[in-house]
């Protein structure tokens, strides 16, 4: 199913455990790809041929595929964007454009990914708007308590990831919705993570915008969605200009395409956005009861490991039950650089990710230069789980 | 011995550990054993920062020759810096950029070199040729 899984590295069998980073294609999302590229590459939307209107349905069959994954109102409430960092670059731009102005406030919390701050920072900076931050507890949990003095009269939106990509728990975002919009501020939620460890439904969340990843989520790289609820989509200007997103030109006056069109301008990545229906075809059938109770097992496993052992910190550690953590543990060694850990690691077959994550502000929150994580998806094994333990340890007493 | 000697003598010593492991056993070895970098100078103009290590780097010219001393957060590539410093510190500057530096390659360590990974390690030998090239006009 995962052809990219069978290979060697450096003679040993591949163990991939950065997930969080990019998930492997499955095979299905691989020939869907291939097809469409070598029977079916046309522009889509444009012409009347036969091959773009074949491309065309591929494509827009994925937005119908998303709209069902998000329960989405309606499908003009999904935008294809290059990935998540586009998303959130387009809903900082434009609703910076539409509503955020001089003194104005934006909330987003200590434990987001780099992409998830500096567009906001960005649009502060460009609007003279505020940047206020939510912090993190020691254990990397969101201190929702702080949420009620942070939000004021000028608070325009809140920007919170669903998971964090470092600290792996799931965070209450309905809570902070709901709080949220009791004093009247939209909510942008970065489901990066989240869209792959958690079911999704943003009518019940009522999210105001929630932005993700293809590539994460099984899907071919270069994919991303933006679902914004529309009266916001309505409501903000273009991102880009040009292509597909206009309703008439002239050098007078240009008016803009309806939703979804309106913010997908230029020839889109048709050929990997349409490989998202069939990703989220293969997310499908991970909704076993049998599957799900294996790769909790491994998932209880780890995080007893990264518990107990004196030497090791976890970083992100969940309250009682491990329900509210995904299977992404990043942790530290007491006296040993996370470089070299990665390097021994890579070569015994083992792919973690190692380094500051795209996240330095949860690093100096944790007061590191950087850390390990060990990210798993569903097609992950408990031996694979066993021998990542095992290399550890070896790792560990050669450095030590 | 020549630079292109000892460069070659440390290409033939790697080529004896077949093993992966074997080559960072060795590098931890060394990187452990590099001598001590005062604290005094990890200052932020000494250092290197990429998103893995850190690395400082810090130097002197004395009678014409590049004395090199450096120190990095994660030990194999300190283990890989000793290396450097027993090859390019203590020779003219003229020497130091005849070399083409590609022993690091040579001996298997390449992806430690990669300028994607961000490491400080592709940073440290601009560096070093950075300081030869400045040295030329000092000696």
């Amino acid at each position: 199913m995962f052809p990219s899984l069978s290979r060697k590295v450096y003679g040993k069998d591949l163990v991939y455990f950065d997930n969080a980073a990019t998930s492997q294609r499955v095979q299905t999302v691989l020939d869907e790809w291939n097809r469409i590229s070598s029977e079916s590459n046309a522009n889509i939307h444009r012409a009347v041929h036969r091959l773009a209107d074949e491309a065309t349905q591929a494509y827009e069959g994925a937005r119908d595929a998303v709209k069902e994954f998000l329960n989405a109102a309606g499908r003009e409430e999904l935008i294809f964007t290059s990935g998540t960092t586009a998303a959130v670059n387009l809903v900082a731009f434009c609703y910076g454009e539409a509503f955020v102005g001089e003194g104005d406030e934006v909330i987003v919390t200590e434990a987001e990914h780099h992409s998830n701050i500096v567009p906001w920072q960005m649009m502060c900076k460009r609007k003279g708007a505020v940047l206020k931050v939510l912090p993190v507890d020691d254990s990397g949990h969101l201190m929702i308590e702080k949420l009620e003095e942070l939000i004021c009269e000028r608070t325009k939106i809140m920007a919170v990831t669903h998971i964090s990509n470092v600290l792996g728990l799931i965070n209450p975002v309905k809570e902070i919705i709901d709080k949220c919009h009791s004093r009247g501020v939209p909510v942008l939620v970065d489901g990066a993570q989240g869209a792959v460890h958690c079911k999704v439904d943003v009518q019940e969340m009522d999210c105001d915008f929630y932005v993700f990843s293809g590539h994460k989520l099984y899907a071919a790289t270069g994919t991303g969605v933006l679902y914004g609820k529309k009266k916001w989509l309505d409501a903000m200007p273009p991102y880009m200009g040009g292509g597909e997103m206009v309703g008439t030109v002239s050098f007078k006056e240009t008016t803009y395409a309806p939703l979804p069109m309106k913010y997908e301008a230029g020839t889109q990545n048709f050929a990997s956005a349409a490989t998202l229906k069939h990703a989220l075809e293969f997310v499908n059938l991970l909704n076993d009861n049998e599957l799900i109770k294996y790769n909790d097992k491994i998932k209880d496993y780890l995080l007893d490991y990264f518990n107990n052992d004196p030497r090791i910190r976890l970083y992100g550690v969940p309250h009682g039950t491990s329900e509210e953590k995904i299977p992404l543990f990043s942790f530290t060694v007491q006296c040993v650089h996370h470089e070299d850990l990665a390097l021994i690691l890579d070569k015994m077959g083992i792919a973690v990710r190692s380094g500051q994550m795209c996240a330095e502000p949860v690093m100096d929150r944790f007061g590191v230069t950087g850390m390990l994580r060990a990210s798993l998806a569903p097609y992950n094994t408990m031996e694979e789980a066993e021998y990542f333990v095992k290399c550890l340890n070896k790792a560990i007493d050669m450095l030590i | 011995m020549t630079l292109i000697e000892a460069e070659n003598a440390i290409v033939e010593e790697f080529s004896m550990y077949e093993e992966w492991l074997d080559k960072y056993e060795y590098l931890i070895e060394l990187g452990k054993s590099l001598q001590d970098y005062p604290e005094s100078a990890k200052t932020d103009d000494r250092l290197i920062k990429g998103c893995q290590s850190r690395v400082w780097l810090d130097y002197k010219i004395e009678d014409g020759k590049v004395m090199f001393n450096a120190d990095s957060d994660a030990i194999i590539t300190k283990g890989i810096i000793s290396l450097l410093i027993g090859l390019y510190s203590g020779r003219t500057p003229q020497e130091i950029l005849s070399s083409d530096f590609s022993v690091v390659e040579k001996i298997g360590l390449k992806e430690n070199l990669s300028p994607t990974r961000a490491n400080g390690l592709v940073s440290m030998i601009a560096k070093i040729r950075e300081v030869a090239y400045g040295a030329q006009g000092l000696v």
